[in-house]
């Protein structure tokens, strides 16, 4: 058994933040958010983009970049919306959501780019 | 109409309650009894006897019967059939017409439906295996308080399972460090903590100190985190009385969900307090202790899919299923069968999977089953492919037992949960692949790393005494 380690987190660390769904992963590669993507479509789900500074992630609300994009079926067209949205706030927090209009909820949100927490 | 005259003495049940010419209406309730009758009394008569003693009838003529439209309100038995690989019982099914019940009222259903009639003499034994409640009926029940839904947006937990861990010991902790243990699991990584169902309050912790020290703890989780969290303040209590108490209190200093014990604490006390945070926007998790009493003989008591649905129209939003794969009782296909009871609005019926009946909810929102019990991060894979994302995965030992302590455990936890839901949103096969993704998770994380190596072993493989009723080949 290797030596005990202490539990790095910290109220007074913004570091220490976590933002939800994949936030314990280490950030994914363009690839494995092309996956997660693909997935969102298979499912019939209305990918969209949302964006916050990061010490406002606790709030329901962030910024929606432009509109859900309805009906988009297109993972390079999703993407590179989000890498617009990434080149415009480049300091924020930028998540991928899912409506689902079945269940009128979010299918999935995950934080595709992590911004600046120091 | 026919003139009916009174005569005294003891007539044969399949008389007046065996129908099988019967059309079953859209607004009746159905069950289906699994019945062990004494020998030497006819299969027709027993069901017969069954649906008189679970609705209108007793053991003789009455002249006051005359005084009624007792077809109006008879139940029937329509239906008799053979238990595949099990000639000493019969499956019977009866119809009651929804008259016969006061609206909203799991206790009145049940206090028919499984009243006297489980006493009765000419029965060796008697299983109440499903019960199909009509829309017409379902819309007359509160249901859970907020639903899966509601609970996503209320926690702001999207497209994966909740995770979530029992306090332990169970019993004997001092309300401060019982705190801490739950400080420690949600800065670690989980959403939300459970108080075990034994603990109510007790002189070695009362319930006030409980809950001001455990709110304590959730909220610097969250600041800490970033996230929200919840900690289920178990308000069971020995009167409705304290249990509101309890709830307000849990309410007044910000607590996201309470739980209770619908068995023990009772249909009543279960509806009323569903009410209540449906009015208080409180969330309701859902323990069912005393269920394994009531349900494992696969003869005698009612099946876990009855309960269940009892739950889903009482009110709840969390309600304890089992895991199929840890320490407790569980065969997959039935648990499945009832998992998708508490979450989906339209069920069909599906022998293999033992439901009996169509069962349509309508727009009564959904209930989040919980998996608990032995359960650590090896069976993380099988969880998320037999559960999907609306499931409520509770590991206890998987975190407290964790050799770097709680906060370790959680992360390794969720760690392990958000591997495999990439995974399988990829594509990948997670009960196949499943060695292969946490082993690449552990890469980047010390505390899966631990735990994969600590519990490495550990399997419960003994036999499911409650199984499906399926022929012998």
């Amino acid at each position: 058994m290797s030596e005990m380690q202490d539990y790095k987190s910290r109220v007074s660390d913004p570091a220490s933040r976590k933002f939800e769904t994949f936030s314990y992963l280490p950030q994914m590669t363009d690839a494995q958010i092309r996956k997660q993507i693909e997935y969102i479509v298979k499912k019939g789900w209305n990918p969209g983009l949302e964006h916050t500074e990061p010490e406002h992630l606790m709030d329901n609300y962030w910024y929606m970049w432009k509109l859900p994009m309805f009906g988009e079926t297109n993972v390079d067209v999703v993407m590179k919306e989000a890498e617009a949205c990434r080149k415009a706030n480049p300091n924020n927090h930028i998540r991928l959501l899912a409506y689902d209009n079945y269940k009128q909820s979010q299918g999935t949100n995950m934080v595709i780019f992590r911004g600046k927490t120091v | 109409m026919a003139v009916k005259s009174y005569n005294a003495g003891v007539k044969e049940y399949r008389q007046t309650y065996w129908e099988p010419e019967y059309k079953v209406q859209d607004t009746d309730i159905l069950a289906c009894f699994k019945i062990t009758p004494q020998a030497g009394v006819s299969r027709e008569e027993i069901a017969a006897a069954v649906a008189a003693e679970s609705s209108t009838g007793t053991w003789t003529t009455v002249w006051t019967d005359l005084l009624t439209d007792l077809d109006h309100y008879k139940g029937r038995a329509y239906r008799i059939e053979d238990v595949p690989g099990d000639d000493t019982c019969f499956y019977a099914f009866v119809a009651y017409p929804i008259d016969l019940f006061e609206e909203g009222s799991v206790v009145n259903v049940f206090t028919s439906l499984v009243g006297n009639v489980f006493g009765f003499k000419a029965l060796r034994a008697l299983r109440l295996e499903d019960v199909r409640f009509p829309i017409a009926y379902v819309k007359t029940c509160g249901g859970p308080p907020q639903g899966i839904q509601m609970e996503r947006d209320i926690l702001n937990k999207y497209g994966r399972p909740l995770l979530g861990c029992t306090i332990k010991p169970k019993l004997g902790l001092s309300a401060k460090n019982y705190g801490r243990a739950v400080y420690e699991c949600l800065r670690g990584g989980l959403d939300l903590t459970k108080d075990d169902e034994n603990i109510n309050s007790q002189p070695f912790m009362r319930w006030r100190a409980r809950f001001d020290f455990v709110q304590e703890a959730t909220l610097k989780a969250e600041r800490e985190t970033g996230e929200r969290k919840g900690h289920y303040l178990n308000v069971t209590a020995p009167t409705p009385e304290e249990m509101y108490k309890r709830a307000e209190y849990a309410k007044e200093i910000g607590a996201p969900i309470i739980m209770h014990d619908y068995l023990t604490g009772g249909f009543c006390a279960n509806t009323g307090l569903a009410n209540w945070c449906r009015d208080n926007g409180m969330l309701l998790h859902i323990h069912r202790a005393m269920h394994g009493v009531i349900d494992r003989n696969p003869h005698h008591g009612i099946h876990f899919r009855v309960l269940a649905k009892a739950l889903r129209l009482s009110g709840g939003d969390h309600l304890h299923s089992g895991t199929v794969v840890g320490k407790l009782e569980g065969d997959r296909a039935p648990t499945l069968g009832f998992v998708d009871l508490m979450r989906d609005s339209f069920i069909k019926e599906d022998r293999a999977r033992g439901i009996f009946f169509d069962q349509d909810w309508g727009s009564m929102p959904g209930v989040f089953p919980v998996a608990s019990g032995g359960i650590h991060v090896w069976h993380m894979p099988a969880l998320v492919n037999i559960f999907g994302d609306d499931a409520c995965l509770q590991f206890g030992g998987g975190t407290l037992g964790h050799p770097w302590g709680n906060a370790a455990g959680a992360a390794a936890n969720r760690v392990a949960l958000e591997a495999c839901v990439e995974a399988r949103n990829s594509g990948r096969e997670l009960e196949k692949e499943g060695k292969d993704i946490l082993t690449k998770a552990a890469a980047s994380s010390p505390e899966l790393k631990i735990a994969m190596e600590t519990w490495k072993e550990i399997k419960f493989e003994f036999d499911t005494v409650d199984k499906l009723d399926v022929a012998h080949k």
